[in-house]
């Protein structure tokens, strides 16, 4: 291998890190609300966006999408799986989740986070296993023209090194880094993400100040679940999946919302985006298989060596 | 002890009669699973029952076990009655190689932690080629490798396993042990201060969780005679050990298996009757039983059904012998009457930006009885923090009895004679009276009855005698302050540090305390206090240290410190000065 086609895999590599790094971005942002900002811990996240990306695949698949919006039509899907999805988070929240969190958890101290942790863990169970009956086994993934071609960058260098960038994944990492600004500006203007970053940060003072914050904590569960399943639905047009697929995510999504620091939605998209380049770059020296190991590995180094993330200030490993 | 071990020989007996009765082969391979998820039960028990530290990734040993086992198997064709004890040690080490890193994590992070390594290794044995491993069928001589035509031996050696994995945690349970993993569990700083090295305890537990796990995953390959990694690393599994001991409760050796004794049979049996029309109905059983179980009966069936038998009948009140309780409790060595318990040296410590503690430098009398007093703020309990290990100095240094202790960990310090009591009480709340001071009695080496006598004699000395059988959660805030004090004299401590022991007492509760505190420092203890209450301290204390903003003030007798205009200024205020002049 020469050196001009070791730069063409490295840009290669980087280019799609970035890409799969943005959608990474924004499903950790989804769940930066709920862990980072709420301090609940949801083990069930990844399988909301296993939801979300079947709420997109029958969305594309039944709705007749394409004859309105043509190639567009998956990020229409996947927009779609926001609304539903923020439906299932707002109810799993109501009547499950609730029961454990909020300043009724906070008095169950430390007990508080393993009911909440392995309470969602039966959710998550709940949902892969009843993914399975509703869905099937079989993989699938939303066909789209766009995800089988590239634009080519290039020749940069002489005639040897170019870069191939897949049109499906730009368009889809737009759309996650649009999504993602949108929702930073309505956490930190809106009155209603005011409140919910108050009900979120201390309950108890929210409570005294007014906000009704099972309704805000619910809305945050409901908004942290649907955002993290637009990213799955844009996620399900590149990449085949099936009902199990939310366990690998889970592991991505928290070592980026702890890389980003808890408690930064925008430090979460940030360390979301790492964590892709970091998926992608391994497979410049790691066989394919080993992708995840890699993604383990580094969450393992993250939690073990910094904890506080490499954007966030110090928090207590508690 | 006796009795609970009857209690296992009567289930094991008619556990085996139901295997031998057992007829159909698929009645026979269930009856062989449940003991299985019931040793994994316990494996997770062991380590997340007791300690507190939950567990995702119990699948890591199970697989690393089972495809040990095969592996053995084929490659060497090493028999499965060699292969599986080896997948307990292939188990125990990993467990240890995971909790050497993964200790340093508390709470949801270290649950998420360990679920990253079997998904980890998940992919790593896809990756190697072993996507569906199968034991070769031995046609000679079958028993040696453990294949039996009669399906119901699989049964009883099962359950041969799940016995031995609860003899083994109803030992855990009563030894020392067992109570170093719940006093973790309920409160670690405050375990490490009575003296508990806990990350070698944690440590321990982990090993043998893991070894108990690695000889389950062993014995599972054996019966299902094919290991494909999610099968054996997956998800379900670490959730099903997690699943059946909650289910059942924590804590105990019965959780686990009355978890895995209703739920694998359920879902199982569902599995066999829906599987074909409802695939995935397992895992929706497991999922839905965890939730119902956190929703309803977060303690667990066993527990639950405990209390509702216990409020019908009421127990018999638990006495313990206070026999020779006096004798027992030695008085703590004086080495000479007089020297330096304590010297300090220039200690600093910064938290971010705030100095806490400022070039302080002091020192303790033996015997006396030292008083720290200052503002909020000032840092006194950050000194006992410093002083007892809790934190690291930034410079300066500690010397205890001549020695340098700077650095030292609060278990060494509570070894080497230093016991304290805390601001906000600390006791273990869900362990009896009698249990919390018998972990600060392991502090001086005794073990077994010798440190419950130690224990009931420190009672004794602090008058909870008569409250040694009630749970420490039920304790007035008196009677806690009591107990933490009892707690550090089990230890036969040289010096006590006494953080706020009066606080948020009555009048006369002070008086009480304010005796003990004499009495303990007649007998030859060293004692440190810092308190507020002037008025109490002024009769109680030989010396005062007056720190302020983290720098000493002032020190000296009583008298000259309430006389001391600097100190009137900075703490005691004006009133005092109108008051006593």
């Amino acid at each position: 291998m020469n050196v001009s086609q070791l730069a063409e895999n490295f840009l290669q590599a980087l280019a799609a890190g970035l890409l799969t790094g943005s959608i990474y971005g924004l499903m950790c942002v989804g769940l930066s609300v709920i862990f980072g900002v709420m301090r609940v811990i949801n083990f069930a996240h990844g399988d909301f966006m296993m939801l979300g990306m079947y709420v997109a695949f029958y969305a594309f698949g039944l709705l007749g999408l394409q004859v309105v919006f043509g190639a567009g039509a998956p990020y229409v899907a996947a927009l779609l799986a926001a609304p539903v999805v923020f439906l299932a988070g707002v109810l799993v929240h109501r009547f499950l989740v609730s029961k454990v969190t909020g300043i009724r958890g906070s008095t169950l101290a430390a007990e508080g986070h393993y009911a909440q942790l392995i309470l969602t863990l039966g959710v998550a169970l709940v949902l892969q296993n009843g993914g399975l009956y509703l869905f099937g086994s079989a993989p699938v993934s939303i066909p789209t023209p766009l995800a089988s071609s590239a634009w080519e960058v290039g020749p940069l260098h002489g005639d040897l090194v170019s870069v191939f960038v897949n049109q499906g994944q730009t368009v889809a990492a737009i759309i996650a880094i649009a999504v993602v600004a949108a929702f930073v500006v309505f956490m930190g203007r809106s009155q209603l993400g005011k409140s919910l970053r108050a009900a979120a940060d201390n309950p108890e003072a929210a409570t005294y100040m007014g906000i009704d914050v099972n309704r805000a904590h619910r809305l945050a569960f409901g908004l942290g679940v649907a955002i993290t399943a637009v990213g799955g639905g844009l996620l399900a047009s590149g990449t085949s999946f099936q009902p199990y697929v939310g366990l690998e995510y889970v592991i991505v999504m928290y070592a980026g919302v702890v890389l980003g620091g808890l408690g930064s939605v925008s430090g979460a998209f940030f360390g979301g985006l790492t964590i892709g380049l970091v998926q992608q770059m391994s497979t410049l020296f790691l066989p394919n298989q080993l992708q995840n190991t890699a993604i383990f590995v580094v969450f393992l180094a993250i939690v073990l060596l910094r904890p506080q993330g490499l954007f966030g200030r110090a928090v207590r490993r508690t | 002890m006796k009795r609970q071990i009857a209690i296992i020989g009567a289930f094991g007996l008619v556990y085996a009669l139901v295997v031998a009765a057992s007829e159909h082969s698929y009645y026979q391979l269930i009856l062989t699973v449940v003991p299985v998820w019931a040793v994994m039960g316990l494996s997770w028990n062991l380590l997340s029952g007791y300690s507190g530290f939950v567990s995702f990734g119990h699948a890591a040993f199970f697989g690393l076990g089972a495809y040990f086992v095969a592996l053995a198997q084929i490659q060497w064709g090493l028999s499965p009655w060699i292969g599986i004890p080896c997948a307990g040690v292939v188990g125990g080490l990993a467990g240890l190689v995971v909790g050497i890193p993964t200790f340093r994590l508390r709470g949801h992070y270290f649950a998420l932690a360990m679920l990253a390594y079997p998904l980890a290794l998940l992919y790593v044995f896809e990756w190697l080629g072993y996507q569906e491993l199968a034991l070769p069928m031995q046609r000679e001589s079958p028993a040696a490798y453990m294949q039996f035509s009669d399906h119901r031996i699989y049964g009883w050696l099962a359950l041969a396993l799940m016995l031995a994995a609860m003899l083994l945690t109803v030992w855990v349970e009563r030894s020392r042990f067992g109570m170093s993993l719940v006093a973790i569990r309920e409160d670690e700083a405050a375990a490490e201060a009575a003296g508990i090295r806990t990350v070698g305890w944690k440590l321990r537990a982990i090993t043998v969780s893991g070894a108990m796990a690695g000889i389950a995953g062993g014995f599972y390959a054996v019966v299902l005679l094919v290991v494909t990694p999610p099968a054996v690393f997956g998800m379900l599994v670490s959730a099903q050990a997690l699943i059946v001991a909650m289910f059942g409760g924590v804590g105990t050796v019965w959780g686990a298996v009355i978890g895995a004794v209703v739920l694998v049979p359920l879902s199982e049996v569902l599995h066999a009757q829906l599987g074909d029309k409802i695939p995935g109905i397992q895992g929706v059983v497991y999922g839905i039983a965890i939730i119902a179980v956190i929703l309803l009966a977060p303690e667990g069936v066993f527990w639950k059904v405990r209390d509702l038998l216990s409020r019908r009948i009421k127990p018999a009140p638990v006495t313990r012998e206070p026999a020779g309780a006096a004798e027992v409790l030695p008085r703590p060595a004086r080495a000479g009457g007089t020297g330096r318990v304590f010297e300090v040296e220039g200690l600093s410590k910064a938290f971010g930006g705030l100095q806490a503690v400022r070039d302080v430098s002091l020192h303790v009398e033996r015997g006396e009885i030292l008083g720290i007093i200052g503002p909020n703020g000032a840092g006194k309990t950050t000194l006992f923090n410093l002083l007892n290990g809790f934190i690291r100095p930034d410079r300066g240094s500690i010397r205890l009895e001549g020695r340098d202790v700077t650095g030292w960990h609060p278990y060494e310090i509570c070894a080497a004679g230093v016991g304290r009591t805390f601001q906000v009480v600390r006791p273990f709340r869900r362990m009896s009276v009698h249990d919390n001071v018998v972990v600060g009695a392991y502090v001086g080496g005794q073990t077994g009855a010798q440190a419950h006598a130690v224990a009931e004699a420190a009672l004794a000395h602090v008058g909870l005698s008569g409250e040694s059988g009630r749970p420490a959660g039920q304790l007035s805030n008196k009677q806690l302050r009591l107990l933490e004090i009892a707690r550090a004299l089990a230890g036969k401590p040289r010096v006590l540090l006494l953080d706020e022991t009066l606080a948020g007492l009555g009048a006369t509760e002070v008086e009480e305390v304010i005796a003990l505190v004499r009495k303990l420092a007649a007998d030859g203890t060293t004692i440190v206090i810092i308190e507020h209450t002037m008025q109490a301290m002024v009769r109680l204390v030989d010396r005062f240290v007056v720190l302020n903003e983290g720098a000493l003030l002032a020190q000296g007798q009583p008298a000259e410190i309430t006389r001391n205009e600097a100190v009137i200024d900075a703490y005691l205020g004006r009133r005092w000065r109108t008051a006593n002049a």
